[in-house]
């Protein structure tokens, strides 16, 4: 079998995807399959993995990230870095690692796309979380996510946002910690 | 719970027992949770303060967890480097919470251990890997499901305790996004020495990737292959609920193991001179020499083992090569001496450890069935000690 992308090498790597419940196969030589990103790079130093060593091809996915114009480009123009922990698209070109919790619906755009491509998908299926007993927690991440805000606000001289966003610190604080009990 | 530290002594060595299904081929089943608190920055990115926060609040939630009964923690940066080495070498830890072998830990980066529960269980959890927690269960054997079973029941609790990240669309967010969703990444351990002789392993490997599963060596992330034990595991974690991961890698490994089977059989069966010749030499060695290193010694220990399930030694127990495996690696040693061992030493001490540990397994098997002495050619006994495994090939 010939490769389906250049048509001249043998097809080596024949690779079974499901993306949106339709199942296709591809038939590719090596060297198409590398550049397309299936198949590891013959320079394993530029191999990003995660903290227990998959042999995922995220490098040449992550390097295009933040570049954004070009016509070969995936993913949209890179955004504001996350307002909550600072790190930037540049950051997790270079590390693959996101700053905090809130990285995922800050990067949605750009994240989408990689998980489809890490992992065929991008729906969580699992095992759902009910939360812990946090009404509290909630409360406390909202403040204090509010105050960075403020600070960043501040700091900006963006004063019209930052008194916007004292007053809501201000409410937040005024509510009573906890539902009262009938 | 305990914060005062357990002394490390045989902690969290349960995994080793050799019992569970295909204990002889798959040494070991794990499967971790990734989990991170609300509104704090991952451990990868956060500050030596917001670590330590993360630490204060996963001690403050363990106590009375009812599936991590009597847990002991221990910090990494309260740990002597030896004794880091030491986790490591008992797959307890990864390197990203032991830190460098010289210099310091990570700061605030622990590891906490249950305390006895089901024979054949380690369970415990991370703190300050990259994410604030790597829930795990560590099995004998292969047992898939009850691994992840025990995990389960253990994330539940943990997570009424403490707010994870969760997300609607992805699931368990997690510092990397090939992590996110499930959270989870099921592996085992797996003894293939049968597919290496027969080359036939590449084959195998390769099409377990096209099919979401991928393999390591025995250290995990970029660690070489040693001794013929591969760990294979899920690649991906978002888009599948954990009991569809947990059956696809059962599926697959029932099949590797198949595999396995076969080329043990085909070996046996075109060159059982070479087999027995090649399996008693490496015993014999294991038994003998005064200088082993890690290698060598891991090198043997696969030829050993093969021998074991191929009815074609005696002695020694599964038991006693997990023992070796993970015992006779040189933290351990040095931790048993006392000091550290430049590599010479370090070889001699392996070699009289591995000595000790064979031969009190032939006194057992000696002082269990007097008339057949230990140094019998292995085929013809009924020994007790060797599986029950088909051994009907066998013709010569």
């Amino acid at each position: 079998m010939t490769c389906e992308n250049c048509g001249e090498r043998e097809a080596e790597i024949h690779l079974t995807q499901i993306v949106d419940d339709e199942m296709t196969t591809v038939h590719l030589c090596s060297r198409c399959a590398e550049e397309q990103g299936y198949a590891e790079s013959s320079e394993p130093a530029a191999e990003v993995t995660s903290g227990e060593g998959e042999n995922v091809p995220l490098t040449d996915f992550l390097a295009q990230m933040g570049k954004g114009g070009g016509e070969e480009s995936m993913l949209p123009a890179p955004s504001e870095p996350c307002p909550y922990c600072g790190t930037t698209i540049e950051d997790f070109r270079k590390t693959g690692r996101l700053g905090c919790p809130q990285c995922y619906p800050h990067y949605e755009a750009q994240l989408r796309p990689l998980l489809r491509r890490l992992h065929g998908s991008t729906q969580h299926v699992g095992k759902l979380y009910v939360g812990s007993d946090s009404e509290e927690e909630d409360r406390h991440t909202r403040l204090s996510a509010l105050r960075r805000k403020l600070d960043r606000a501040v700091e900006t001289e963006d004063f019209e946002k930052a008194a916007e966003l004292r007053d809501r610190i201000e409410e937040m604080e005024g509510e009573p910690e906890t539902e009262p009990v009938e | 719970m305990t914060t005062a530290e357990r002394d490390l002594g045989t902690e969290g060595l349960e995994w080793l027992a050799g019992e569970g299904r295909e204990h002889e081929i798959v040494l070991s089943t794990r499967v971790r949770l990734a989990r991170n608190i609300q509104g704090m920055p991952f451990s990868s990115r956060a500050g030596t303060d917001e670590r330590q926060r993360v630490l204060e609040r996963v001690r403050g939630s363990l106590s009375d967890v009812e599936n991590l009964p009597d847990p002991a923690l221990w910090r990494m940066d309260g740990l002597e480097p030896v004794d880091r080495r030491v986790l490591l070498e008992r797959h307890l830890v990864s390197r990203d919470v032991a830190g460098p072998d010289e210099g310091e830990a990570p700061p605030a980066a622990a590891l906490v251990l249950g305390g006895e529960g089901r024979s054949g269980v380690t369970r415990g959890l991370l703190v300050n890997e990259e994410d604030h927690l790597r829930l795990q269960t560590l099995v004998s054997g292969l047992q898939l499901e009850s691994a992840w079973e025990e995990v389960d029941a253990l994330d539940d609790e943990v997570g009424d305790r403490l707010p994870y990240a969760f997300h609607h669309e992805f699931g368990y967010l997690t510092s990397c996004p090939t992590n996110v969703g499930t959270g989870l990444r099921a592996s085992v351990l797996i003894h293939l020495p049968g597919l290496v002789l027969t080359k036939e392993i590449n084959k195998v490997l390769q099409g377990m990737s096209q099919v979401g599963i991928t393999y390591r060596g025995l250290f995990g992330e970029g660690s070489e292959v040693v001794g013929n034990f591969f760990q294979i595991s899920n690649q991906t974690t978002l888009g599948k609920s954990e009991s569809d991961l947990i059956d696809h890698l059962g599926k697959i490994v029932d099949q590797v193991i198949e595999y396995e089977q076969r080329a043990r059989g085909v070996l046996l069966k075109e060159a059982p001179g070479v087999m027995e010749d090649k399996v008693w030499r490496a015993y014999g060695i294991l038994r003998h020499a005064r200088s082993l290193s890690f290698d060598e010694m891991m090198n043997l220990l696969s030829g050993v083992r093969l021998g074991l399930t191929l009815k074609l030694l005696p002695t020694p127990r599964v038991l006693t090569l997990n023992k070796i495996m993970v015992l006779g690696r040189t933290a351990h040693l040095e931790r048993e001496a006392g000091r550290s061992l430049d590599e010479g030493d370090a070889d001699e001490r392996r070699a009289a450890f591995v000595r000790e540990l064979l031969a009190a397994d032939e006194d057992r098997a000696a002082a269990a069935e007097p008339d057949s002495p230990p140094e019998s050619d292995g085929r013809d006994d009924a020994s007790p000690v060797a599986g029950d495994s088909d051994d009907s090939d066998d013709e010569q």
